[in-house]
């Protein structure tokens, strides 16, 4: 859309396009800017519809089990989108989300739905403020990112296991229905709609505003930013708090479908929420992307393994295809931009 | 203090980074309704200056009074609220965010934004295009527009012309006069001696992190204040000015040491021939974007062209990666000194990077070798080596010597300098382009592209103009004054009416 300036004074060249567009060029647009809007549903798809293929009998239990195999996935997806977004990573998340599973497993276990609601509430408030831990070292003790997050994972993982040593614990039956049910039909899982009304209460607000623009301001240019009177430091642990808040969420979603604690099934989506994070097109030099993508990253990603598995594949095996189809898709991911910068 | 009262005041202000000392002793006094020059050489310390006026980090100690208040700005918002406002030398946009998204992150008023924009001559912005997809001179505008539409009753230019097209630079001049019309004060940074007495009442001379000298007119000060930035007697200085290159015949028998044939690449490169002779000084001159960008890369190898021959002392090339180039003796200085240097690493490091193939021994570098020829291309362009441990440290002129230095430690035939002196003081300057003479006269081939059309007529041998991707013209420097090498970068070249 970028007039190039082949001919005519510079006067020319200093508007990118003129003001009024019609509706088709404002979609191509929309598309060229945010790829993996378009390209994970159609991937997220293509994926469903080779599991059918594989595995005719696919079922609404299938279904269920797909939600919520992909639910802790995607909150761990989510916690990362919003600190790679502002240009930091954090790779306590996992560890994090350990604690608020056994956390949860621990207190709610023969207790009311009632009171385990208000448990739930408390778990979110730990999850923002170990958040607000990392967020707080990374600012003020001036360690890398990587390596301060790193060390609060370790730590967050040694207080999963100082709480709950052994897989163990609960929840009330209609606590766990909210990430392990049905509703209205067997075909609508209750994960599917806990994913979509937590991260729409959170994350739309918040990409509107002022903090969700320099979120993605501090990720693009930390300079510019600063200039423009972003109060850069302020901003990265409002960052970490989200994350905090969406790794707590994750949590609350593992004691939901697996309906115990255990200390160290979280740290396993450190990784692959990384994972997703790039495979839902977020730039890890931060400043671009979405929520869209990495969510429906994290269904694609639960769907490889599913299918392998169908398919009789030995399991280790099967884990060096997936490495190789996410560096498959993150290639092709980028391929598409670069022909797009080309044209 | 008999006139109007002081709108800003800067006493005795120090800055250091490190070990490297950015400013000793600072001083600056603007009356409201002053344009004022701020000028120095690269390393004077003009830029660190301007962020501790705008609060961008504190100062180590002195003073920096607002209508005779001291106060002390922690952020650039903060000094905002004061009315003082900075137009930084890079753009202060957010590359990934729309233009109507940067805007109300700062917290400026799009319709305000809009309003300067179109004062300045850009009518058809679409704020909801990317930053990073809009071309850099719009940046600039959109720089100013937004530091206007908060009406600063102070406003900083930080060579905010350095890299602009002339006609654009004229919209900003206008600008700025306008504003002191208003009755506030505008600081003007340039390295361009005829903007800063065209168009300032006052200009403030630093060197070496001192204010040095103030002049109550900048008009007819230009001697004085070359004489300051330098610190030379004016004797020796005039003595420099003048001495202008005189040019030499080359002998149009000899091979080429670089022939280019028909090269085409994408829109901006139509079909562009010429000769380059060994001990010559060809000046390319064109407008912003009229390919001459595309032309260096091809011949440098970063880019592959579509079409055309590139030939080397006769041999066609098959450039495929700058390595290719550099082996055939064709070496690149771009006008971004960041491309071309790791900005981490020691000089010494820099300059022998490319030179590691000539000091091999048997896998591993000869130090002793390294040293030896560092120190010698160090000695031969005056580094200041002061700060030697991480090139970040090196002001910008020095910084482009030692681009320069590197390519004089590992040999060359033909050096491409693309806008050499962009952002570069006038004593570096002149320096870099008597080196350029100096290896011309030595026999290599120098083709020289620069966005200061009078530097032509004083760099070079014979200049050509591109235009639309085109060489339209072609003239001895001795006929290349600007206004012909403007007409013609133009496109208003009799040739090219000819042709028509």
């Amino acid at each position: 859309m970028n007039a190039p300036a082949e001919s005519g004074s510079a006067a020319m060249s200093l508007a990118a396009a003129p003001s009024s567009k019609s509706w088709g060029a404002q979609f191509r647009r929309a598309m060229r800017r945010h790829p993996s809007l378009f390209g994970m549903p159609a991937l997220l798809i293509a994926s469903l519809a080779l599991t059918v293929l594989i595995h005719p009998q696919f079922s609404d239990f299938d279904l269920q089990s797909l939600a919520m195999g992909a639910l802790p996935l995607a909150f761990a997806a989510a916690a990362q989108t919003v600190v790679v977004i502002s240009g930091g990573i954090d790779l306590s998340i996992g560890s994090a989300m350990a604690v608020a599973n056994v956390l949860a497993a621990s207190m709610m276990e023969g207790r009311g739905f009632g009171e385990s609601l208000a448990l739930a509430v408390l778990v979110l408030t730990i999850g923002a403020a170990i958040g607000a831990v990392n967020g707080l070292l990374v600012v003020l003790s001036r360690v890398p990112d990587v390596i301060a997050t790193l060390t609060t994972g370790s730590i967050w993982g040694g207080v999963a296991l100082l709480i709950l040593e052994k897989p163990g614990g609960g929840a009330p039956q209609e606590f766990l229905n909210l990430g392990a049910g049905t509703l209205f039909t067997t075909w609508l899982p209750t994960a599917l709609i806990l994913l979509a009304v937590s991260v729409s209460a959170i994350w739309l607000p918040l990409r509107r505003s002022k903090l969700g623009l320099q979120f993605y301001a501090i990720g693009s240019d930390r300079i510019a930013a600063f200039r423009s009177g972003v109060n850069v430091e302020r901003t990265r642990v409002a960052a970490y708090i989200f994350s905090g808040l969406f790794s707590a969420i994750g949590g609350l979603g593992l004691t939901m479908t697996t309906g115990i604690g255990a200390p160290l099934a979280g740290v396993y989506y450190t990784l692959s929420g990384l994972a997703a994070v790039v495979v839902g097109g977020v730039s890890l030099a931060g400043g671009r992307g979405g929520m869209v993508g990495p969510i429906l990253a994290a269904f694609v990603l639960t769907l490889i393994p599913t299918d392998l598995i169908f398919l009789n594949i030995d399991p280790n095996f099967g884990q060096v295809i997936q490495g190789v189809l996410i560096v498959a898709i993150v290639m092709i991911g980028g391929f598409v931009t670069l022909a797009r910068a080309q044209k | 203090m008999s006139e109007a009262p002081l709108l800003l005041e800067v006493r005795d202000l120090a800055k250091r980074f490190g070990s490297v000392v950015a400013l000793k002793a600072a001083a600056l006094q603007v009356r409201p309704g002053d344009v004022h020059g701020l000028m120095g050489a690269n390393g004077a310390g003009i830029s660190t200056l301007v962020k501790l006026i705008t609060g961008v980090f504190p100062a180590d100690s002195g003073q920096i009074l607002v209508k005779g208040a001291a106060r002390t700005f922690r952020s650039p918002a903060e000094a905002r609220q004061a009315g003082i406002v900075s137009v930084y030398q890079d753009p202060a946009l957010v590359p990934d965010l729309t233009v109507a998204q940067n805007m109300r992150l700062a917290g400026a008023s799009i319709e305000a934004v809009r309003k300067w924009l179109g004062e300045l001559g850009v009518d058809n912005l679409d704020f909801s295009d990317i930053v990073r997809e809009l071309p850099y001179p719009t940046l600039r505008l959109i720089d100013l527009a937004r530091a206007l539409a908060s009406e600063p009753a102070m406003l900083l230019l930080d060579e905010i012309t350095a890299s602009l097209p002339a006609d654009l630079s004229e919209r900003i001049y206008a600008m700025v006069k306008r504003w002191r019309g208003r009755g506030h004060a505008v600081i003007f940074i340039s390295h361009r001696m005829a903007e800063i007495s065209a168009l300032c009442d006052r200009a403030t001379v630093l060197r070496d992190g001192v204010t040095v000298g103030v002049t109550e007119r900048a008009h007819g000060s230009e001697d004085r204040i070359v004489a300051l930035m330098l610190g030379a007697d004016p004797a020796t200085v005039a003595a420099a000015v003048s001495s202008t290159v005189t040019s030499h015949r080359v002998p149009r028998d000899a091979e080429p040491a670089l022939e280019v044939r028909g090269l085409r690449r994408g829109p901006l490169l139509n079909d562009v021939s010429f000769k380059l002779y060994p001990g010559e000084v060809l000046g390319v001159a064109a407008l912003e974007g009229q390919g001459q960008e595309e032309l260096f890369d091809c011949i440098a190898g970063s880019r592959r062209y579509d079409e055309g021959a590139i030939f080397a002392r006769g041999r066609e090339l098959k450039l495929r990666h700058p390595a290719d180039a550099i082996r055939a003796g064709l070496v690149l200085v771009p006008a971004n000194r960041l491309l071309a240097l790791l900005q981490q690493r020691s000089i010494r490091e820099n300059i022998s990077l490319p030179a590691f193939g000539g000091l091999r021994d048997w896998g591993l570098i000869g130090v002793r070798k390294e040293r030896a020829r560092v120190a010698s291309a160090v000695a031969r362009l005056q580094i200041d080596t002061r700060a030697s441990s991480e090139l970040r440290q090196l002001s910008g002129g020095n910084q482009q010597k030692v681009v320069i230095a590197r390519w004089l430690a590992s040999g060359f035939n033909t050096l491409l300098c693309f806008d050499p002196t962009r952002g570069i003081d006038i004593g570096t300057k002149r320096q870099i382009y008597a080196l350029v003479r100096e290896l011309a006269a030595a026999g290599s081939a120098v083709l020289l592209f620069t966005s200061e059309l009078p530097e032509i007529a004083l760099a070079c041998d014979r200049a050509i103009v591109l235009f639309g991707g085109r060489v339209v013209a072609e003239m001895p420097a001795a006929d290349a004054d600007e206004a012909s090498l403007l007409r013609a970068a133009h496109g208003l070249a009799p040739q090219l009416l000819a042709a028509s």
